[in-house]
């Protein structure tokens, strides 16, 4: 397609493709796909973990090397050919199409069970109007003596989290059955999720003033609120120390590479689709660079924000354990309130433990540590930050600001799912065209809620950190490296530069070419290589929550059944393998059916 | 006759210390924290505190046991620490040699433990009878779950939204094809987009790319 063409095409098109209504909805949309639940809980659990301060750096050289140039390129590619996530590839050539089935795929995946986590979220929040909240204590046992053992014996969090709402089973084989409270949950969220997607853009753009633009305002009352707390300065202190010697490991550089990868909800075709209703001379450079720098940005503020809270907490727990201490020795060897106190506490521990060491072993005293961060994912959501609420004043205030702002976060993130979905669907004419977009919408909304059900059983849980794992790690990774190379190789690095002087006035400059042409491909390459040796060569074992492990209340490791890998390679492999699986399989349905429409370029790269 | 007297009060208060002693099959302890419920407002434990603890436990015996007229006399303190803990026994009033079984004791402390708590300003962590777990308190369980409200609410409001949504879309399609009916002949496909144009909420009404 020449560009006189494409701009007479973007004339005729005028009537029948959406258009975004202004340049901020397209912006708030992206901002919003990119910065998800990742940015709030796993980029701070990482930062953490891999040297505090000193993870900055890899994160921030990965961020400029390969997120913003991926990005560039997606934004171009869809903004130049004004095609959806599959629309696109088939233009560049027919036989490429197998990457937009791929993405397809794993929208599909991605989104079925994202939705389930945000039905959690909303549990969360609906369990959050009341006072006080019910997971700050434990519930009574039948006869009303004592708490559920469960329960005591672990915490009211986790019996509320693990019990109260998963209703887990010990093992994936057990499927303990759909929980109601979860299918009304899951139903709500599909609700949401499809009054705000029904008309396509022309709602979603409407919804994203409120769903990407409430997070922050939400991270900022906690950031104030954080601040007055005890303990939180330390929080702070703790994520942002920076320890240099990390740099030197490749998993920390692997990591951040791999942080900036899905952070940036890249290969989904969202992305790619949302750009494609821009007009053509829409500055992509510019909205690349300033979505990357947003997400970045934010990354960073929700980790400090995320810290001072848990920052609380673990001084809040330190200063239970001491004091609980004090009590015991106090009653132990009945000495008056007072004369242990937490300054004195060690030179007393070290008097009694020399006068007394036999009593004293007895004792078993926890030894305090204040270092108990390390937790990541749904666990940082709904066990540590929950925890931590409840030991605030007005805890209802804040639970439901929290999970205001993550079912916000969740939200904006599926609209771009979805869509990932939804034009491939229509450009692969799997619905009749007189259908009208509610009806689609609607079709899609019902199927998937209806194979979301898998996560509502018992062993929910287990499904949906089985799809994340497998489902939504590498078949993205493959499908980037393959996007790259076809836009960089078989499309033409020269006609790629052409189409992005003749939209924004000027060709890209050597910072661009050296990225999508060596930099960005080679990356990829090394993180797609080392998820898979890592995934490949690891035991293929579970976390599962078992009242009746010895291990309890640390969760137990099992192994996964056989035919587990057989649905591994459904998720994992079958996007995969699509690649080359359909390009080989139109290969040989066009050299036999020469004159199919499906073969021929509809305005293609030779015209 | 006074040494008499004096006699029998140095032997009875003798034998009433060998009834209490600590870990006595039919005696409680019973540890309180002042300092740590009361803070700044903490107040001193002496004789005076000493003699209101037996004379409320006899006020719980009274009441809550067998209905004998216990009195201060008949509750026998031992044992006491600087932490504040001591061992208690409660003879009956009939002999002071006996003691009232432990599980009538039990009883009586356990149905008036808020009495007992209050009138030393302290709580059931506060203020420990060791052996004796405080009955805890049932929850207040509401009828509806709050959280079926909230979802009733929300849903209520999505559900609504959606109807309206759908209903429009159906109007605007209905009265869309009214006025191409009206027209009298030749409006092509075409000019009918193009009128869509000018008119956002009609622009997604079409399936939109086509490869």
């Amino acid at each position: 397609m020449t560009h006189d063409q494409t701009a007479s095409l973007e004339e005729e098109e005028a009537g029948d493709r959406p258009k975004w209504d202004n340049k901020t909805q397209y912006m708030l949309t992206c901002v919003g796909f990119c910065v998800g639940l990742g940015n709030v809980w796993r980029f701070p659990y990482l930062c953490q973990s891999h040297g505090g301060g000193a993870f900055m750096i890899p994160f921030l050289i990965l961020l400029v090397l390969e997120g913003i140039p991926l990005l560039h390129l997606e934004f171009a590619i869809g903004q130049r050919l004004r095609r959806g996530g599959l629309g696109v590839w088939a233009q560049i050539h027919p036989y490429l199409t197998g990457i937009g089935i791929a993405s397809m795929c794993v929208s599909l995946t991605i989104s079925l069970y994202y939705n389930t986590i945000i039905a959690w979220i909303l549990w969360y929040l609906f369990n959050s109007f009341q006072e006080p909240l019910p997971w700050s204590q434990c519930p009574m046992n039948a006869n009303l003596t004592g708490f559920v053992s469960e329960c005591e014996r672990s915490s009211p969090v986790d019996y509320f989290w693990y019990r109260e709402t998963l209703n887990t089973t010990p093992t994936i084989e057990e499927d303990g059955g759909l929980q109601w409270w979860m299918v009304l949950c899951h139903i709500c969220a599909w609700s949401l999720l499809y009054i705000c997607i029904i008309r396509g853009i022309e709602t979603t753009g409407k919804a994203v003033y409120v769903t990407s633009t409430l997070p922050y305002v939400v991270l900022t009352i906690f950031l104030i609120r954080g601040l007055t707390l005890k303990g939180s300065l330390d929080g702070v202190k703790f994520l942002f120390t920076p320890d240099l010697t990390e740099l030197a490991k490749p998993s920390t550089w692997l990591d951040a590479g791999a942080q900036v990868f899905y952070s940036f909800s890249l290969a989904f075709g969202g992305l790619i689709s949302f750009s494609s209703y821009n007009s053509v001379h829409n500055n992509c450079e510019q909205d690349a660079v300033i979505i990357s720098i947003i997400n970045g940005v934010t990354s960073v503020y929700a980790a400090t924000v995320i810290y001072t809270i848990i920052g609380f907490r673990a001084t809040e727990r330190f200063d239970n354990c001491l004091s609980g201490n004090i009590l015991t020795l106090l009653n132990v060897f009945e000495l008056p309130e007072g004369d242990i106190t937490d300054s004195n506490y060690n030179q007393v521990v070290q008097r009694l433990n020399e006068t007394y060491p036999e009593v004293f072993q007895q004792l078993d005293l926890t030894t305090c540590n204040l270092n108990t961060f390390l937790i990541e994912g749904t666990g940082l959501a709904f066990i540590v930050f929950t925890e931590a609420i409840t030991k605030m004043p007005v805890s209802p205030v804040w639970a439901v600001l929290f999970f205001i702002m993550l079912f916000c976060l969740g939200l904006s993130s599926m609209f771009g799912n979805i869509e990932g979905i939804l034009v491939p669907l229509q450009d692969l004419k799997v619905f009749p065209k007189t259908w009208p977009k509610e009806a689609v919408t609607g079709v899609t909304c019902i199927v998937c809620c209806l194979v979301g059900l898998i996560f509502l059983q018992g062993s929910g849980n287990y499904w949906l950190s089985l799809f994340d794992t497998y489902g939504g790690s590498i078949p993205l990774l493959v499908v980037a490296f393959c996007e790259m190379v076809s836009v960089v190789y078989i499309y033409g690095i020269d006609r790629f530069n052409d189409d992005i002087k003749f939209m924004i006035g000027h060709k890209p400059n050597f910072f661009w070419q050296a990225t999508w042409r060596v930099i960005s491909p080679l990356i990829m390459f090394f993180i797609l290589i080392f998820y898979f040796v890592t995934k490949l060569s690891e035991q293929l074992l579970y976390k599962v929550w078992d009242p009746e492990s010895d291990k309890f209340p640390t969760l137990d490791e099992k192994q996964y059944p056989v035919w587990i890998n057989v649905i591994i390679f459904i998720l994992a492999g079958i996007p995969s393998l699509a690649v080359p699986l359909v390009s080989l399989a139109l290969a040989f349905y066009c050299t036999v059916y020469v004159d199919s429409s499906v073969c021929s370029q509809e305005h293609g790269m030779y015209h | 006759m006074l040494w008499k007297v004096l006699l029998l009060l140095g032997l009875s208060s003798a034998w009433a210390q060998k009834l209490c002693s600590p870990g006595a099959s039919d005696g409680y302890k019973v540890r309180l924290s002042i300092n740590s419920a009361l803070g700044d407002q903490a107040y001193v434990w002496n004789e005076n505190e000493m003699f209101l603890f037996r004379a409320t436990l006899a006020f719980a015996m009274r009441t809550y046991s067998d209905g004998q007229e216990y009195d201060v006399a008949n509750v026998v303190v031992c044992d006491e620490t600087p932490r504040v803990s001591f061992w208690f026994v409660v003879t009956s009033p009939l002999d002071a040699s006996l003691l009232v079984d432990k599980r009538r004791v039990e009883e009586a402390v356990r149905k008036s433990r808020s009495r007992i708590n209050s009138a030393f300003l302290l709580t059931d962590d506060t203020l420990e009878f060791i052996g004796i777990p405080p009955t805890l308190e049932a929850p207040v369980a509401p009828d509806t779950p709050p959280w079926l409200i909230a979802f009733g609410v929300v849903m209520g409001g999505v559900g609504a939204g959606i109807v309206v949504l759908l209903v429009s879309s159906v109007v605007q399609k209905i009265r869309k094809k009214r006025d191409g009916e009206e027209e009298t002949g030749g409006k092509t496909e075409n000019e009918a987009a193009s009128d869509a144009i000018y008119n956002m909420s009609f622009s997604d009404d079409e399936p939109v790319t086509q490869m």
